[in-house]
C-alpha cells in the first residue's frame, strides 16, 4: 500500500522495512585491512605506554624496556597503516593543516602524532639508559595520553551513519580499550622473562576478561542493529575472537607457573584483541549493506 | 536532540561574515518528474563526471543504481502495483468503485490506466548540502567547506582521499573514486554560481521536477505545491528535508515525494553522526581513565613480579 506509516490499521504483521530494490541507503566504508590493523597496532602502543611508565616507576626495568618497545614499535608502524589506507597516500600531511574536533579522525590524527612525539623519544631513552632528562619529561606525559590513541578508534567509526557502529558509541571505547590491555600485556609477557613479567600477565587476564564483557554488553545494548555480529564474517569473526581472548585468558591464569602455557595464552589474547577488531571492522560494511539496519530504527522512531 | 547536542561548529553564514550570499539550494518535485535522465546528463557533461556503466540492472527503468563519486544525478524508478479487489477468488464489479473503495485515489494512485492500480515514482535524487552536513564534520584535512551560498563542496586539490566523509554521510552520497583516489560528489555547480547560472541539472529539466534558487523562496513554493496536491486529492504528497527541526538541521536539497522516503532510497529520520559524538568523547575519556586505572591495578599486590 501507499502509506504503510499512514495511520491506517497494519494488515500484516511488522516485516522487514521497505527499500529501493533492497539498495543500502548508507555507503559502506572504502577502507582496506590497514585501518582494522592499525586499531590493533595502536591500541596497543596506546596501552604499553602507561604498562612502560608504571613498571619504570616501580623499578621493573627489565618489563618497562620491553613494554616501551612495543610502545615504540607501535607508533612506528602506524603512521605506515594509514598513510597507505589513503586514496592520496602524497597527501597526508593534508591531515595536519587543522584541528577539527567535530572530526575524530583529525582528532586521532593529533594523538597519534602527540603519542609518536612522546612515546619514541621515551622508549628510546629507556631502552638505550641514556638521556634520562627526555625520558622524564616524556615518560609520564605518553603514560597519560597512551589510553586516548587505544580509545579514539572506537569515537572514529561510532561517528558515522553506519548503525552498528553508531549505535555501539557508549560501548565501543570500553572494547577497545580492554582489547588494548589485553593484547599490551600479552605482548610484554611475551617478550619479558617470567620473573619479571607479572604486572603484565595481570593486565593480560584482566584486559580480556573486560574486552569479553564489554563485547557481550556491546551486542545486547546493540539488539537488532547488532545482526551483523551474529552470522556471516563478522558472526565468525566475533565468536572466534571471544573463543581465543577466553582460552588465551584462561590458559594465562591456570598455567601461570608454566612458561609455555603462558606463551600460549598471551598469543591467544593477542589473537583475539586483534580478530575483535576484524569483527568490529567488518561488522560495519555488512550494517551498512542491509537498508533494513538503516531505515529499520528511524521507522520506528517516526511512529513512536 | 538535546541542546548540548547542538552543532557546535560555525556554518553559513556566520563563518563568511560580509561576504555570505543568500542560501540557495534545489527543491525537486517528483510529483512532476518525467525520468528523462537530463539531469543525469547534463551533470555528467558540465562537471565532467566520469562514466560508470554496469549494464542492465532489471530494476525497472533504472540503470544508474544510486549516487556515488560518479553520479552526482540519479533518477529512481519506482513501479507500484496495488492489488485491487483484496483477498479471495471473487473479482469486483467494477474496479473503479474498487478502488474507490479502498480509497486509493487519496492515497495518491491514479486509477486511470485501466484502474490497474499501477503508478510510477520517479526521483531524482542528489546531495542534501545539510545544514549540519557530516561529511563536512567529519573531514579531517578540511578540504569539505560551506561555500558563501551555504553549499557543502569537496575541495579536490586538498582531499586525500582518506574515505571518512564517506561513512559520515547519512544518506551515502559521497563515495571515493577507484582509479582517482579522492571523495566526488554534488558541488550545487560551484563554478556556474559564481556567474549567476543556475546548475547544469536545474537547466536540463524539462519539466521544472528541479527547481533552484534560494532556500526561503523554493520553500515557500513547496509549501504551496504540497497545499495544492493536497486539494487535488493527493494525499500521499509531502515535503523531505524541508524541515530545520530534523536530524540534520534541514536540507539545502529538499524533496516532494509521493511515498515514505525509504521507498524512494532515501533515509526516513537521518540525524548527522556529529550530534552523538559528546557521548562517544565521553565515553572514549572514560575508557581511558578505566585503562589507567586497571594498569595501575596490575601493579597492586605481589608488586613487580
Amino acid at each position: 500500500m501507499s502509506d504503510r506509516g499512514g495511520g491506517e490499521q497494519r494488515m500484516v504483521p511488522k516485516g522487514k522495512p521497505r527499500s529501493y530494490y533492497d539498495q543500502p541507503v548508507v555507503k559502506r566504508p572504502v577502507w582496506t585491512w590497514e585501518i582494522p590493523c592499525y586499531f590493533f597496532v595502536g591500541g596497543m602502543a596506546g596501552a604499553s605506554a602507561p604498562l612502560a611508565w608504571a613498571a619504570g616507576a616501580t623499578g621493573n626495568e627489565r618489563l618497562a624496556k620491553r613494554a616501551w618497545g612495543v610502545g615504540l614499535a607501535g607508533v612506528a608502524v602506524s603512521p605506515v597503516l594509514l598513510i597507505s589506507d589513503l586514496g592520496r597516500p602524497e597527501r597526508f600531511l593534508n591531515m595536519l593543516r587543522v584541528f577539527k574536533i567535530t572530526s575524530p579522525m583529525s582528532v586521532g590524527t593529533w594523538i597519534l602524532a602527540a603519542n609518536g612525539t612522546l612515546i619514541a623519544p621515551a622508549a628510546l631513552a629507556a631502552i638505550t639508559r641514556r638521556a634520562p632528562r627526555i625520558f622524564a619529561a616524556a615518560a609520564p606525559l605518553a603514560a597519560l595520553a597512551g589510553p586516548g590513541l587505544s580509545t579514539y578508534t572506537a569515537v572514529l567509526v561510532a561517528n558515522s551513519a553506519i548503525p552498528v557502529w553508531s549505535e555501539a558509541r557508549r560501548t565501543l571505547p570500553f572494547l577497545f580499550a580492554a582489547g588494548s590491555a589485553a593484547s599490551a600485556g600479552a605482548a610484554a609477557t611475551l617478550l619479558t622473562p617470567a620473573a619479571a613479567a607479572g604486572p603484565a600477565r595481570r593486565l593480560a587476564i584482566a584486559g580480556g576478561i573486560a574486552e569479553l564483557f564489554a563485547a557481550e554488553t556491546m551486542e545486547r545494548k546493540l539488539g537488532e542493529a547488532g545482526g551483523p555480529y551474529e552470522s556471516g564474517t563478522p558472526g565468525r569473526l566475533a565468536k572466534a575472537a571471544k573463543a581465543m581472548t577466553a582460552a588465551g585468558a584462561a590458559t594465562m591464569a591456570i598455567g601461570r607457573r608454566r612458561r609455555g602455557a603462558v606463551r600460549i595464552g598471551a598469543a591467544l589474547l593477542l589473537a583475539g584483541a586483534a580478530c575483535e577488531r576484524w569483527a568490529v571492522y567488518k561488522a560495519g560494511f555488512a550494517s551498512a549493506a542491509d537498508p533494513a539496519y538503516t531505515v529499520g530504527p528511524q521507522r520506528d522512531r517516526l511512529e513512536r | 536532540m538535546t541542546a548540548a547536542a547542538r552543532h557546535p561548529a560555525p556554518a553559513w553564514p556566520e563563518s563568511w561574515g560580509e561576504e555570505a550570499e543568500p542560501r540557495v539550494g534545489f527543491f525537486t518535485d517528483t510529483s512532476v518528474c518525467i525520468g528523462c535522465k537530463a539531469c543525469e546528463v547534463a551533470c555528467k557533461e558540465w562537471n565532467g563526471v566520469p562514466d560508470e556503466s554496469d549494464g542492465l540492472s532489471g530494476n525497472s527503468y533504472d540503470n544508474s543504481l544510486d549516487l556515488g563519486a560518479n553520479r552526482w544525478r540519479h533518477v529512481a524508478f519506482v513501479e507500484q502495483r496495488v492489488e485491487v479487489g483484496g483477498v479471495g477468488s471473487s473479482a469486483p464489479d467494477s474496479w473503479v468503485e474498487e478502488a474507490s473503495r479502498q480509497q486509493l485515489v487519496e492515497q495518491g494512485l491514479p486509477i486511470h490506466d485501466g484502474a490497474d492500480g499501477f503508478r510510477w515514482l520517479m526521483s531524482s535524487d542528489v546531495c542534501k548540502h545539510c545544514t549540519e552536513a557530516g561529511c563536512l564534520d567529519a573531514c579531517p584535512t578540511g578540504s569539505i567547506f560551506r561555500t558563501e551560498h551555504g553549499t557543502v563542496v569537496v575541495q579536490e586539490d586538498i582531499c586525500n582521499g582518506c574515505g571518512y566523509c564517506v561513512t559520515a554521510c547519512p544518506f551515502g552520497v559521497l563515495d571515493r573514486r577507484s582509479d582517482d583516489g579522492r571523495v566526488w560528489k554534488c558541488t550545487l555547480c560551484y563554478d556556474r554560481l559564481q556567474d549567476d547560472m543556475e546548475p547544469a541539472c536545474a537547466q536540463a529539466c524539462p519539466t521544472d521536477s528541479i527547481q533552484f534558487g534560494e532556500l526561503e523562496v523554493l520553500r515557500r513554493r513547496a509549501a504551496d505545491r504540497v497545499e495544492h496536491l493536497h486539494e487535488r486529492g493527493v494525499a500521499s504528497a509531502r515535503l523531505y528535508g524541508a524541515d530545520d527541526d530534523d536530524g540534520v538541521g534541514g536540507f539545502g536539497a529538499f524533496f516532494l515525494l509521493l511515498d515514505e522516503p525509504e521507498t524512494y532510497g532515501l533515509p526516513p529520520d537521518p540525524v548527522v553522526p556529529t550530534r552523538h559524538l559528546p557521548e562517544a568523547f565521553a565515553a572514549a575519556a572514560a575508557a581511558s581513565a578505566a585503562l589507567l586505572a586497571g594498569v595501575a591495578a596490575a601493579f597492586i599486590g605481589r608488586s613487580a613480579r
